[in-house]
């Protein structure tokens, strides 16, 4: 194409590629100027190869609209909140340039991490079960025969009746909701896969069993019967007699830690290390008889709850409770954590049911039911669904945070089921719409949709593991087996930065009143009559005292550099009996520990009083 | 009523052959996947243990001089290629995949100072004793053939070593004086001098090509421009610089190997006070050569150790020792950044791994995927008091630790007298002086 000329200036020069234009413009064909002499003698037509002009730079050039890609659909915030693990660290308070912008460089790779792993949420295959009641009717009147008479054959087949005569029961569901464990006051202990309803065993143990549990793995189980622990194998080979585990009423499996934690009737926690056979702790929570105890899931922490409404968290490397609860002025009858490890339930002979948040314990409850009979058994589902009994009576609630009973009678259950006898033990599946209830004289399996997470994850539970796979899944999960020291009341404390509290400069100020400078072994060189003297010597050795305790006490008194991580386990263990519990936040899990990070939550004093309350301790 | 369950059709989530993966949906909630923190931190743990099962540096060993090992030359076309020469006046060409002497011929009378390949690496000097730069042929003769050099320069001044110029066809010798040759002619285009007895090495500047610098016998480290006549700086140590290896990614910066136990990273344009001094070493350092991706460095030490430093670091992340090397001569670090290579006294070239742990072979994609991922996890948790002692932890030979020790009671003791001799004296008449400083004497222009 050619150029207009600027005013005042001669026409530019044609040049060879501009024949093309030329053309266009006058109406009539010009020879094209050509570049070679082998080119002159070609007398054909001439094609246009490059469509574009060489002059133009091909930045400028616009791409065709068929190679462009389609654009990144942006992601909802309430989805990006979901996998993200808190707000990025404030990198004003990193001292030098390079760190600081190593830090934000971080900041951008966390937030694409979190932003792809949200996209993934397009890949998931399942989407949760529902339940819509019709016009002019309610969830709550459905009963269970038409629910299953409305579902696939598959998801019918899941409701199912055993009526067994060594009640009552306790049940448990393995962690991936395949297997199904069940045992009977009078000995009666049966495992089966409860999917095909295939039996692995079932035998009397000829003894009274008070809790069953599933281990790591589906082919062995815990039972505590009238005296012992013992563990069998899927066959129902006795495995090992635990006669360290003595009278225990309730079991609980932390599987990240190999952990299986026991409560017994004198008020002993224990907690036995199953890949080792070790007691890790084992000590005597002044509780008296543990009859309610669940782990929370999200940390590892055990919940006990006494008979005085009063439920206290316990890790095994500590031997006073981590925190302690008022939750009930009655004795409290029931309690579960919820398995994201949020929400604490319990009810107590006060006929309430109260949910509270475990990430902060100070606060009042987040809601309250009122019944008209206490709850015997609270349960809450992988996505939030709080199933309660009273007696036989059961109703399920579609959200833990929905208050109901007569306080809020407006919030109607999501479901109601009244069994045949009394309910002793209730589980909802993993996975599944399914809530296992163990009565007194049997076992049912309740359809309840929309209860259970519909994605699983094969690498942490596999509902359909191959026995190869279990295997492999077996080494993995021991090989990242979580030392019982990590267990803290913040699971995140790990990765944080071990800043000293205000309180813990002032202990170890405190301390140094109380240390004992090393006794010192001196003896003193004989020297000629004249030169030495008891007095001479005496004076001597109390310098070299002094100076050993001096510089002992210059190394004690040494600031504990403020951004050293947890110095050892024992440490970690000590921090966690910290009572309050801050909000989940992200510890910078990338950052040096020598960064000192702007906002910590636990400094939430004024400096002036942080001064003014370490000004009076010295 | 309107209801849905959950319902999984099996074909979706089992595989249908033996032949097939297993399936495996993934779901990335993180209330799926509880103590995130503290099953990261078991990983890290784990893999920083492996990290230190995995460390066997050692590579191979090339036997075959009858005297000791003197200098190395680098190929810098072949990666399977290193010359070396002896203290016999002995230079071999080894085949470093075959771990086979390809040739090998004597070139000088008594030792073979340096040896330096020319920028494409059809012609290899060498100079030695005999005050002969030799020029070789890359191509070994024809079977019955002699050895004959291709060309040699008689030179007036005694050499002691030699570099190749990285972007033309110069090189230039070191000895008495700083001479500039070229590739074509007999006689140096230029001499450089600055009242120094003798150079014990000389380098090119690999991006800077027309800038020098050589250690002198005067405990100095004096640059050149090979353009001008007279030498640019001069900078004075406490002690002499055996070796000198310029950065070859930031080619301002160099390192010189320090008679005084120490390393020290100088920048050009600041020469009074070295950017890091890089301790650890219990003798005297003899020669020293950065990775080609200029981060790390390798150090030769008379203490019968190679140690590999980072190059903004002043202590060493790694040690190499073995009980049968001594005192450790040159060393060179391969220009694909996974192997050092090591001559030592008693006649052998060890070849070791630059990362100790590394797994040689075909590695998958898996499987790299994995090293990477603990990779990451090393870094993340690397401040923890447990995986940081298992990762700094290393068994060194009786004799280093020895000496280490008394290398610290010695400097404590020092500090002790300073802080004295400071109490007793009037304010500011004992000023604090940085260690970095404390080594360098003087700088002249």
């Amino acid at each position: 194409m050619t150029k207009t000329p600027p005013k005042g200036r001669k026409k530019p020069t044609t040049r060879y590629f501009d024949a093309a234009a030329v053309k266009s413009e006058d109406g009539e064909a010009k020879p094209a100027k050509l570049k070679r002499k082998h080119q002159q003698k070609f007398t054909g037509d001439f094609l246009k190869m490059q469509s574009h002009d060489k002059n133009k730079k091909l930045h400028n050039k616009k791409r065709p609209a068929a190679t462009e890609h389609p654009k990144k659909q942006k992601i909802p915030q309430e989805v990006l909140d979901k996998y993200s693990r808190g707000d990025a660290v404030d990198s004003r308070g990193v001292k030098t340039r390079h760190f600081k912008e190593k830090q934000q460089r971080k900041e951008i790779y966390l937030e694409y991490a979190t932003e792809q792993a949200a996209r993934t949420e397009l890949l998931l295959q399942e989407t949760a079960g529902q339940l819509e009641a019709d016009e002019e009717e309610i969830t709550a009147s459905y009963r269970q025969e038409e629910i299953a008479a409305n579902v696939d054959l598959q998801s019918a087949a899941k409701h199912f009746r055993l009526k067994l005569d060594f009640g009552p029961y306790t049940m448990r569901y393995t962690k991936n909701g395949r297997h199904l464990l069940l045992g009977g006051r009078r000995g009666h202990v049966a495992a089966f896969d409860w999917v095909t309803k295939k039996l692995h065993c079932e035998f009397n143990v000829m003894e009274s069993v008070s809790d069953v549990q599933w281990l790591h793995v589906p082919t062995m189980y815990a039972v505590a019967q009238k005296e012992w622990v013992y563990f069998y194998d899927k066959k129902g080979t006795e495995l090992h007699c635990v006669k360290r585990l003595s009278r225990v009423n309730r079991l609980d499996f932390l599987p990240y830690h190999f952990l299986l934690a026991a409560g017994n009737s004198v008020g002993y926690a224990s907690w036995l290390d199953v890949s080792i056979g070790e007691l890790v702790g084992n000590f005597n929570t002044g509780l008296g008889d543990i009859r309610h105890m669940r782990h929370n899931p999200s940390n590892g922490v055990l919940c006990i709850g006494g008979g005085k409404g009063v439920v206290s968290m316990w890790s095994p490397k500590v031997r006073e409770p981590l925190a302690k609860l008022l939750c009930h002025s009655t004795a409290m009858t029931a309690l579960t954590v919820d398995p994201k490890g949020v929400h604490l339930v319990t009810a107590g002979l006060d006929r309430m049911v109260k949910v509270w948040d475990l990430r902060n314990l100070n606060e009042t409850p987040l809601a309250i039911f009122r019944l008209r009979l206490p709850a015997n058994e609270v349960e809450v589902s992988q996505r939030g669904m709080l199933a309660l009994s009273q007696g036989t009576y059961l109703e399920t609630y579609t959200d833990v945070l929905h208050g109901g009973g007569t306080a809020n009678s407006n919030k109607l259950p999501y479901l109601r089921q009244r069994c045949d006898a009394f309910v002793h033990g209730m589980r909802f599946c993993p996975y599944e719409d399914v809530l296992g209830v163990s009565t007194a004289n049997g076992f049912q399996s309740l359809l309840v949709p929309g209860s259970g997470e519909p994605n699983y994850d094969a690498l942490e539970d596999n509902p359909y593991e191959t026995s190869k796979q279990r295997r492999e899944h077996e080494v993995h999960a021991l090989l990242e087996k979580i030392p019982p020291e990590l267990i803290t009341l913040d699971p995140n404390e790990i990765t944080g930065v071990d800043a000293p509290t205000l309180q813990e400069k002032v202990d170890a100020k405190r301390q140094l009143f109380h240390l004992k400078p090393p006794r010192i072994n001196m003896k003193m060189r004989h020297k000629m009559k004249g030169r030495g003297g008891s007095a001479k010597a005496a004076r001597n050795k109390q310098i070299v005292k002094d100076c050993s305790a001096r510089s002992l006490f210059r190394r004690c008194a040494r600031p504990s550099r403020a951004s050293s991580p947890p110095t050892s386990m024992a440490m970690t263990a000590t921090m966690c009996s910290r009572r309050q519990v801050g909000r989940p936040k992200r510890q910078n899990p990338y950052a040096p520990s020598w960064i000192a990070l702007s906002p910590s939550p636990r400094k939430n004093r004024s400096p002036l009083i942080e001064y003014l309350i370490v000004v009076s301790f010295i | 009523m309107k209801v849905k369950m959950i319902s999984r059709n099996p074909d979706n989530y089992v595989r249908e052959t033996k032949l097939q993966q297993h399936k495996v949906p993934r779901n990335y909630d993180p209330a799926l996947h509880p103590l995130e923190g503290a099953r990261e931190y078991v990983r890290a743990l784990n893999a920083t243990k492996l990290d230190r099962v995995f460390a066997k540096p050692f590579v191979c060993n090339l036997s075959g001089h009858r005297d000791g090992v003197a200098c190395f030359g680098k190929h810098p076309k072949l990666l399977s290629t290193l010359a070396t020469g002896a203290y016999d006046g002995e230079v071999r060409i080894w085949d470093l995949a075959n771990r086979t002497s390809v040739r090998s011929f004597v070139a000088h009378d008594g030792y073979v100072r340096g040896i330096a390949y020319a920028r494409n690496g059809e012609r290899l000097f060498t100079v030695g004793d005999d005050k002969t730069i030799k020029v070789w042929s890359s191509q070994a003769p024809d079977v019955g053939q002699e050895e004959e050099p291709v060309n040699t320069i008689l030179s007036r001044h005694i050499l002691h070593g030699i570099s190749h110029n990285r972007k033309d066809n110069s090189f230039a010798t070191c000895g008495e004086v700083c001479a500039i040759w070229d590739e074509k002619h007999n006689d140096p285009i230029k001499t450089l001098k600055w009242g120094v007895d003798t150079l014990h090495t000389i380098s090119y500047n690999p991006v800077e090509t027309n800038v020098l610098a050589c250690c002198a016998s005067d405990r100095s480290i004096i640059l050149y421009d090979q353009r001008e006549a007279q030498p640019l700086r001069k900078v004075v140590l406490t002690m002499k610089s055996n070796k000198l290896a310029w950065n070859p990614m930031e080619a301002f910066n160099f390192t010189v190997a320090n008679e005084d136990c120490n390393l020290y990273t100088f920048d050009t344009r600041k020469l009074r006070t070295p950017l890091k001094v890089h301790f650890d070493h219990v003798s005297a350092v003899t020669d020293v050569d950065y990775a080609p991706t200029g981060q790390e460095f390798v150090s030769a030490s008379y203490d019968k150790t190679v140690r590999i430093y980072n190059a903004h670091q002043s202590h060493s992340r790694d040690i190499y020792h073995t009980k049968r090397m001594q005192h450790v001569v040159c060393v060179a670090w391969s220009l694909d950044n996974r192997y050092i290579f090591s001559g030592s006294d008693e006649m052998n070239v060890r070849m070791w791994k630059a990362n100790a742990s590394e797994k040689l072979g075909i590695i998958r994609p898996r499987e790299r995927a994995n090293f990477n991922y603990q990779e990451a996890l090393k870094e993340k948790y690397a401040a923890h008091p447990q995986i940081k002692r298992i990762a700094r932890h290393r068994q060194v030979p009786r004799h280093v630790l020895n000496a280490q020790r008394k290398m610290r009671m010695v400097k404590d003791k020092e500090l002790v007298k300073e802080a004295n001799v400071r109490k007793h004296s009037k304010k500011g008449k004992v000023p604090f002086v940085s260690e970095k400083k404390k080594h360098v004497l003087r700088e002249d222009v």
